[in-house]
């Protein structure tokens, strides 16, 4: 009996550090040009809209830099997303809410350039720093719903997010593999957009991609979905803004 | 619209003699004058269409560029300096487009 339960802890405990072990990064399984590409600061693509972020930094009476000082005093900000704070916030979401409540700006537009500028300077800030997204009774609850959301097929192709990205990750749909689906190098400048993404954008392209119905853009199936993806790639090392196919 | 950007990429330590390679970008939508946009209007031909670098006055090195150019054009040279002194790195385009960057290069 002693002998089972032992055995029984033993293979529990090697599955936990085995799903441990099997976490990669997006960053990990791309061709080694493309990971060249996103290492080496002088050829990353995304440096023009870091250095419209570092314009924008500085701009206005009631400029970012007069309140945050230099950006990289925001080391560590980042990977402290999805966060409540009166409602579900994300790090776009946040600095909007800086620039409409403090600055007296009119909101940006969803994926505008400035806003995605100045939220790869922010993640840029955090580079090497693992993903610490908050607990809290109401984290957990949208975690929890993000979950159910990532398991429950939608569209007509009837397909969840976990069964490609759990269930057959590493395998290729059409000739691109399929990534974990990890959400450490957010915002992401994506070779086949031309231009930096958020989270969301990524989102909404799988979700019309399943011919699903898109959720609107900071709706709370998309936050809850971050949500509960924060805390699936919580631990892993942030090398933000990533490059991907 | 604000102003144009670019990122010019030098080695953080050039030496006298020793050739080094410089990486310029500058944000640009290189407009091929060939596409529709949604409503079915001709998006007006709109290209950087020279790039130049000179040290000191001197062309360093100079490029023509067409439509088939990708936006925000990236160019990559090497060059080779025997004395410090200043390149002026300058995109001239379509509709009177112009944009000036200068670095000065001092030589370790």
């Amino acid at each position: 009996m002693k002998a089972v339960l032992l055995l029984g802890a033993l293979l529990v405990v090697t599955a936990l550090t085995a799903t441990a072990d099997e976490r990669r990064s997006g960053r990990d399984t791309m061709s080694p040009a493309l990971r060249a590409l996103q290492a080496d600061d002088g050829q990353h693509p995304a440096q023009l809209a870091l250095a419209l972020g570092q314009d924008l930094w500085r701009t206005g009476a009631k400029s970012c830099a007069s309140c945050h000082g230099d950006p990289e005093r925001l080391r560590g900000v980042a990977t402290h997303y999805p966060a409540w704070d009166r409602g579900l916030i994300n790090l776009p979401g946040r600095i909007q809410r800086c620039r409409v409540q403090h600055q007296g700006q009119p909101a940006w537009a969803p994926e505008a350039e400035g806003l995605l500028a100045l939220t790869a300077l922010v993640a840029q800030q955090s580079r090497g720093l693992p993903l610490q997204p908050p607990a809290g009774p109401e984290l957990d609850v949208a975690a929890r719903r993000g979950q159910r959301l990532f398991n429950t097929r939608l569209g007509a192709l009837n397909l969840s997010c976990a069964q490609c990205h759990d269930e057959r990750a590493g395998l290729r749909l059409g000739g691109s593999l399929i990534p974990q689906g990890h959400v450490d190098d957010y915002p992401i400048f994506r070779l086949e957009w031309q231009s930096l993404g958020s989270l969301q954008r990524r989102l909404r392209g799988c979700l019309s991609g399943v011919r699903a119905t898109v959720w609107d853009w900071n709706s709370a199936e998309l936050l809850a979905l971050e949500t509960y993806l924060a805390r699936r790639s919580a631990g892993m090392s942030t090398q933000a803004p990533g490059v991907r196919p | 619209m604000r102003s144009t950007r670019a990122v010019i990429v030098l080695p953080a330590a050039i030496q006298a003699g020793e050739p080094f390679e410089v990486r310029a970008t500058v944000a640009h939508a290189m407009e091929t004058g060939y596409r529709n946009d949604d409503a079915g209007t001709r998006l007006p031909r709109d290209l950087v269409r020279r790039f130049e670098c000179r040290l000191d006055g001197e062309l360093m090195f100079a490029a023509d560029l067409f439509p088939a150019v990708s936006a925000n054009p990236y160019v990559a040279f090497w060059m080779r300096l025997s004395q410090p002194g200043e390149l002026s790195f300058v995109w001239r385009g379509d509709a009177g487009f112009e944009h000036r960057e200068l670095r000065r290069i001092t030589l370790s």
